[in-house]
Formats: C-alpha cells, structure tokens, sequence
C-alpha cells in the first residue's frame, strides 16, 4: 500500500507507541498537520517550540516513555535549539522533528531555511535529514531505537516538504541494524568480581547516584545494594529523586550548594562508588580535591563518561541495575563476609552521622518575611509522594532540591546540565500529559518564569492543572547572590524592578492566580491552589535576598564550604 | 601517572554517509582535540569509507578522543595504531624553483629519495615523493634551501601489518 512520506511519520509513531506530540504548525509540516486528524494521536499546540520540546522533554522525563515535538523549518527549527540541548545534557530519550524546505532549494537560502542538521548536531544523539521517501520508515525505526538505548538522548530527523508528498509502500521495519552502535548492557564480569573485592576492602564506602539512575530506572536495586554493604549514599542534581531522601543511609546532594555531610563524607571516602553520575564541576568542585583519599569505582553505560573528569581505579561499563544486581550477588556468594562487612563500616557511619548532627541542612525562621524554604517544606507537606516538581533554574532550584526530599524516582524534572531557565513550566506541562491523574508542580522564580509564561495558555487550553509557585525576590538571585558573595554586593541588571502583577497575569490567560506576601498566608494559598481545579499560579513574596547555604566558591574544594552567610 | 602529550595515527572506518565528516571534524572541534591532518576515502566495501587521522595528546585526551569517536552511531571502528606494527605513507608534490646551477642537485635529490619528476618547465620541477612523513620532511627540508614554490601533502595513511586494522580484527 502506497503512503505518502506524512502519513509514513504518523503511522511510524503510532508504531512506536506515541500518544501524544507537542508542536507548532508551520509552511513545512503544513502537510504533516493536515494528515494528523486522521491519527490517534494527541497533539498539544505550545506556545513556543522551545516550550514543545521542554515539554516533550517533561513528559519523557516523567513517564520513561520517548518524547516527541514537531516544529517547522528555519525559525521554528532555531526555536527547538535550546530544548535539545537541555534534553541532551541530561539524557533524555526524545525524538524532534522538523519540516525542511523542499530537497531541490535546500542550500539555496530558500525562504525559512535552516541547516538544523549542522546546528543540532553537537547536541544531538544522532541527527537525520531524509532525502529519500524510502528511507523514512528506516530512519523512524533507528531515530526512536537510538534515542530510547543505551545512553538516551535526543534524536533530529528533518523531513523536507517534497519527502513529505513523496508517496512509496510503507514497510516498517521489525529490527534495527546499525553496526556502528552496540551499547555495551552487561557488565563485565571480572570488573565485577574486582568491584566486590574492593567493596568489601572499604571501610569508609560511599555510593554517588546519579542521573544515570533514574534513566535506567535502578531506585530499587539501588536501595538493596545501599542496604546491603550499608554504605552512605550522596546524589547529584540529577539523581536526587532516585534514592529516597529520607532514607537513612541518604545524605542529600553533594557539590556546590550540597550538604555538609555528603560533601564530608565523600572528601573522607576510602571508596567512592560512582553509578551513572559523570563528575561534573558543579558536583567535585576543585577537582584535584575531590575524594582524594578514595579509590573511584565507576559503573556507567557511556564509556566516554569515565575517566573524563576524574581518574578512575575500577571502570565498569554497563547497564547500571545489571552491574548493581551483579555485584551485590557477587556479595552475597560468601554470606559470612557480606554479613560481617556492615559491621566493620559502623564507626563511619557514626563519624557521618556526626557531621550530620553538627551542621544539618537549616534556614532561619520568619514571623514577617516569607522564608522560600518554608514554602517549599510546606507544599512537600500539603502533597502526596507522588506529586511530580519540576522547577526552572536558580535559587528556588537549589532550595527545592535542598528542601522538597523528595522520595520517589521520576518526580523531580529539572535542568541539571545545561540549566536552562524557561524549563519547568513546559516540563511540567509535558509531566500532566504523561501523568494525567497526579499533582505537578512547578516550583519557580520570578525570571524563569518569564522566559516560557507564554505556556499559561497551553495550560488553559488543554485543562491541564499544573501548579505553579513562583518564589518571587525580583532578582535574578542566583546571580545576585553570586554578586553578594564575590563581587563586592555590586547588583549589575539583576534586580528586577518593574513588579510585576503575576496573579493578574494569571488571570488574563484565564488561570486562577494567587498571592501570598505574609508568612502565615502560606499555607492557606497551597491549600487553596491544590484545591482549585485547572492552572493555578502561587506567588509568593519572599525575602530577597535570602541566599543558597551551604555553598562551595567556585575553585574551592567540596569541604571549603560557606555554611552560612 | 606521568602522561606525555604524543602524536597518534588513528584509523576510523565509518558508514559512507552523508554528514559523516563533518560530525568527525565537529567532534574534534568542538571538545578541543587536536587534528594534525585527515584523510578520507571508500574502501573496498564502498558503504564504508576510512579515515586517517593524526592527533596527538596525553593518554586521558586519547582515550576521550578514540572512546568519542567509537560514540558516533556513524563510526563501526576505530584503530589507533600507535603501539602497534603498521606501514605508513604520506604522498607530497613539490614544486621546486630550478636553474641552471640547482637543476641537477635537484634531480639528484629526487633520485636518492625514489620520488619522480611528475612536470617540468624551464623554471621549475614538480616532483611527488611518497613514504613516511620523516622522509618527506627530509626532502622538504633539503628542498627548502633550493627554493619551494609550492607544496602539497595528503597526510599520511596507515594499514596494520597482518591482520591488525581489519574490520573483523577485534583489537
Ligand atoms: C536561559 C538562561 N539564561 C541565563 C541563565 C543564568 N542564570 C542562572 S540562575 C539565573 C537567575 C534566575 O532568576 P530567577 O528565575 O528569578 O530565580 P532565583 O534565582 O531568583 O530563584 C540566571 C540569570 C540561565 N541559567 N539560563
Ligand atoms: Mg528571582
């Protein structure tokens, strides 16, 4: 049966089990959105393609599933930019299309023609641009294949508009044959047995959990192996959610604004166990300082992420609950010794506990100004555990991930790598598509907000009854503080003076806004937003010029931090 | 660890496709890696082609650098060749300025290297010299005295000796 090269992408996507799209119409995909009424598949029109691929972007992160946007060529392609590369820094499976001026112009600076192909390819896991009708099925088939293993990430295929009026049969393929990618899933089973050997050599054992842990969906397997040799456990940015924060062998976050005690127990560390965590400088600080009494063991699916940073005694390359699972039942293969190791690790356990007790994560209280940790201890009070928070990029970031605990894997959207403000609000729109019966939160500031505010009437339109908190100090703060501390309080373009009515603004899209400038009007303005049906905005007028604490300088080592300022 | 910056021959043989030298090239650029020279043509099976480039940097940077291009969905081999057997041909035509007192010193030179006198004219001899890239060094060094006009060289190529740097040779 003959099929155009359109109605090939529609019935590809159906084939690889997507529901939902978020796009924006335009000249090249004119086709593409004339033939999509004919599909079961949702469309949500965003305001802004960078918002559709944030939240493409949300919905994968939220649901594990392959996120997909559609946009046009030239300005709607440039549009999708910072979206995949938000999407690629931390690893998650999407697939973007883009309409592209007819083969026979391109090159010709036709009207709305961009090389999206050069621009993305840095930022991609792998890009496409199809020339040929006949290979469209094929590239579909590879682009969700690439994305969805081993290391996901974002996959382009631009599809000019003659491809798309190209007709041939439709066959999709039931395997994919790329000999130029094999992803390395088990763990090496010597490596292994090595890592065991140097586990049970440890005395001051701690586990570094990354973002490759939720991407491989190992919270489980996580907790058991924890339990099991009893070892502390520190997360980064990205691997906050993967490991219960209330967990007791659970430290927090380290690096920069991380706690006293991951950061003391990691300097402190005989062996520093890594598990798809890639030592990024926000996380070792100094890097000649960082954990420089350990051995490093370092499981990851992507080899190019080991040794990069840091050295590396023990590599082990592989899917993360594979090499976990191996290693604990190489454990377990002498009871005795796996039994009596936890024993011989509780004096650093007590020496962490210790740290802990001496400088735990805290904030001073306020009877007259909005403390925003107050408010985010609180909205973690009024919600369920299995409320999603997705937040933008700045100081209402750092707190949430200091404050929120947050206990379950998926529930915590943010932009660890490439911190990309105007993130949460279409994340966490993307999150309420996926996850149409639970809470989601986006948790923000006041400049965040305004660079995707557009997204309110997605919101509205599609009911979709996402929270949003905005924790208003009219500054940029994270820059402001960073001005404070090392650049003499001198506030160059990060007050933002013109104050803005955000419930009113709300209420233009026709969203419900709310305002609390009192602490004790808190709590009434949560419980009313969880309480209100559809979108509802929180502003909450909070001291500022609270700062992050406890914070490592730039350059500085992870236990040279700044407790307090 | 001491670690030194060295110079490296690394073969890649990738997927004849479309983009494939710009995202190598890009990939070289855009993570800071060195690239000395490069040169690309099909092999045998003509949906593959080869790549031989020469980098140089420390162990971690050439571990990035072949671990990187192993990344590539595009790339299905990557080879360095640095501590291994291998044989090693650059190709390069000089253009040297010739008179009446250099002509024979210049032909005398082109003899003891093998190389041939590829074009004449009644100032100038063009000849192209192939081997180990130390070897042509030396003629461009010998040559320079003399007068170079113009020269070119295609960057060395490499194959393994036996079966090493074969598609199906696991090393
Ligand atoms: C797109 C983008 N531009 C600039 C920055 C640099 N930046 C990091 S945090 C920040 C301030 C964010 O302000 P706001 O959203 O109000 O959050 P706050 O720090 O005040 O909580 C800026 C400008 C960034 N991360 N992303
Ligand atoms: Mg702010």
């Amino acid at each position: 049966m003959k099929r155009t090269g359109s109605q090939i992408l529609l019935e590809s996507l159906l084939l690889e089990g997507v529901d939902t799209v978020f796009g924006y119409p335009g000249g090249t995909v004119i086709n593409i959105y004339n033939d999509l009424p004919d599909y079961p598949i949702k469309h949500i029109l965003t305001r802004h393609e960078q918002a559709a691929v944030h939240a493409a972007d949300g919905y994968a992160r939220a649901s594990g599933k392959v996120g997909v946007a559609i946009a046009t060529s030239g300005p709607g392609a440039t549009n999708t930019v910072t979206g995949i590369a938000t999407a690629y820094m931390d690893s998650i499976p999407m697939v973007v299309i883009t309409g592209q001026v007819p083969t026979p112009l391109i090159g010709n600076d036709a009207f709305q023609e961009a090389d999206i192909v050069g621009m993305t390819r840095s930022i991609t896991k792998h890009n496409y641009l199809v020339k040929d009708v006949k290979d469209l099925a094929r590239i579909i088939k590879q682009a969700f294949y690439i994305a969805r293993t081993g290391r996901p990430g974002p996959v382009l295929i631009d599809l000019p508009k003659d491809v798309q009026i190209a007709s041939t049969k439709f066959v999709y393929p039931d395997s994919v044959e790329l000999r130029g990618y094999k992803p390395t899933y088990s763990g090496n089973v010597r490596q292994v047995e090595k890592a065991a050997k140097m586990i049970l050599a440890a005395r001051r054992p701690v586990l570094y959990v990354g973002g490759g842990a939720t991407a491989s969906d190992a919270g489980k397997n996580l907790i058991e192996f924890a339990e099991l040799i009893q070892a502390p456990v520190v997360t980064t940015l990205m691997g906050m959610a993967a490991f219960p924060t209330g967990h007791p062998l659970s430290l927090g976050m380290l690096g920069m604004h991380g706690t006293y005690y991951a950061n003391m127990a990691v300097t402190n560390s005989d062996l520093l166990i890594a598990i798809g965590a890639r030592f990024d400088d926000r996380v070792t600080g100094r890097i000649a300082a960082f954990a420089p009494k350990a051995k490093i063991i370092h499981i990851d699916i992507d080899p190019t992420s080991i040794k990069k940073n840091v050295r590396v005694d023990l590599p082990i390359v592989g899917e993360l609950r594979d090499v976990i699972e191996k290693i604990g039942n190489k454990l377990r293969e002498n009871e005795e010794q796996v039994e009596a190791f936890p024993e011989l690790t509780a004096p650093w356990r007590s020496q962490v506990a210790a740290w802990r007790a001496q400088y735990p994560m805290s904030y001073k209280s306020s009877d007259s100004v909005i403390k925003p940790q107050y408010v985010i201890e609180k909205i973690r009070e009024l919600t369920d555990e299995s409320a999603i928070i997705a937040t933008e990029v700045g100081q209402h970031q750092m707190w949430t991930a200091q404050f929120f605990n947050f206990s379950n894997p998926r529930t915590f959207l943010t932009s660890g790598g490439l911190g990309t403000m105007g993130f949460g609000l279409p994340a966490a729109l993307g999150a309420q598509v996926a996850c149409p019966d639970r809470q989601v939160i986006d948790i923000s500031g006041d400049g965040s907000f305004q660079m995707n505010s557009q997204e309110l009437a997605t919101l509205v339109q599609f009911k979709l009854p996402v929270k949003i908190a905005i924790l208003n100090n009219n500054f940029l703060g994270m820059v402001r503080q960073w001005q404070e501390l090392f650049f003499d309080h001198r506030y160059s373009q990060t007050p933002l003076e013109l104050p803005i009515d955000f419930v009113k603004l709300a209420e233009a899209y026709g969203a419900t806004g709310l305002r609390a400038s009192r602490p004790d009007e808190v709590e009434g303005v949560i419980r009313k937003a969880l309480e209100t049906p559809g979108p509802v905005l929180m502003e909450f007028k909070i001291d500022r010029e609270e700062n992050v604490m406890p914070m490592v300088p730039a350059g500085a080592a992870i236990d040279e931090m700044v407790l307090a300022s | 660890m001491v670690s030194h910056e060295a110079k490296h021959t690394i073969s890649v043989l990738v997927e004849n496709e479309f983009g494939v030298l710009t995202r190598v090239a890009g990939l070289f650029s855009g993570r800071g890696f060195n690239i000395e020279s490069l040169s690309v043509a099909p092999t045998l099976d003509d949906s593959i082609s080869r790549m031989t480039i020469v980098t140089s940097g420390d162990d971690r940077i050439l571990e990035q650098i072949t671990k990187q291009l192993n990344k590539l969905i595009d790339t299905i081999k990557v080879i360095d060749f640095t501590d291994s057997e291998y044989v090693e041909r650059e190709l390069a035509l000089i253009k040297v300025q010739a008179t009446e007192d250099t002509r024979a010193e210049i032909l005398r030179i082109v003899d003891i290297f093998r190389g041939n006198v590829v074009d004449v004219t009644a100032r100038s001899y063009t000849m192209e010299i192939t081997g180990a890239p130390s070897k042509i060094q030396a003629v461009v060094d010998l040559l320079k005295p003399i007068g170079i006009q113009e020269l070119v060289r295609s960057g060395p190529v490499v194959l393994g000796r036996g079966a090493k740097g074969g598609l199906s040779d696991k090393g």
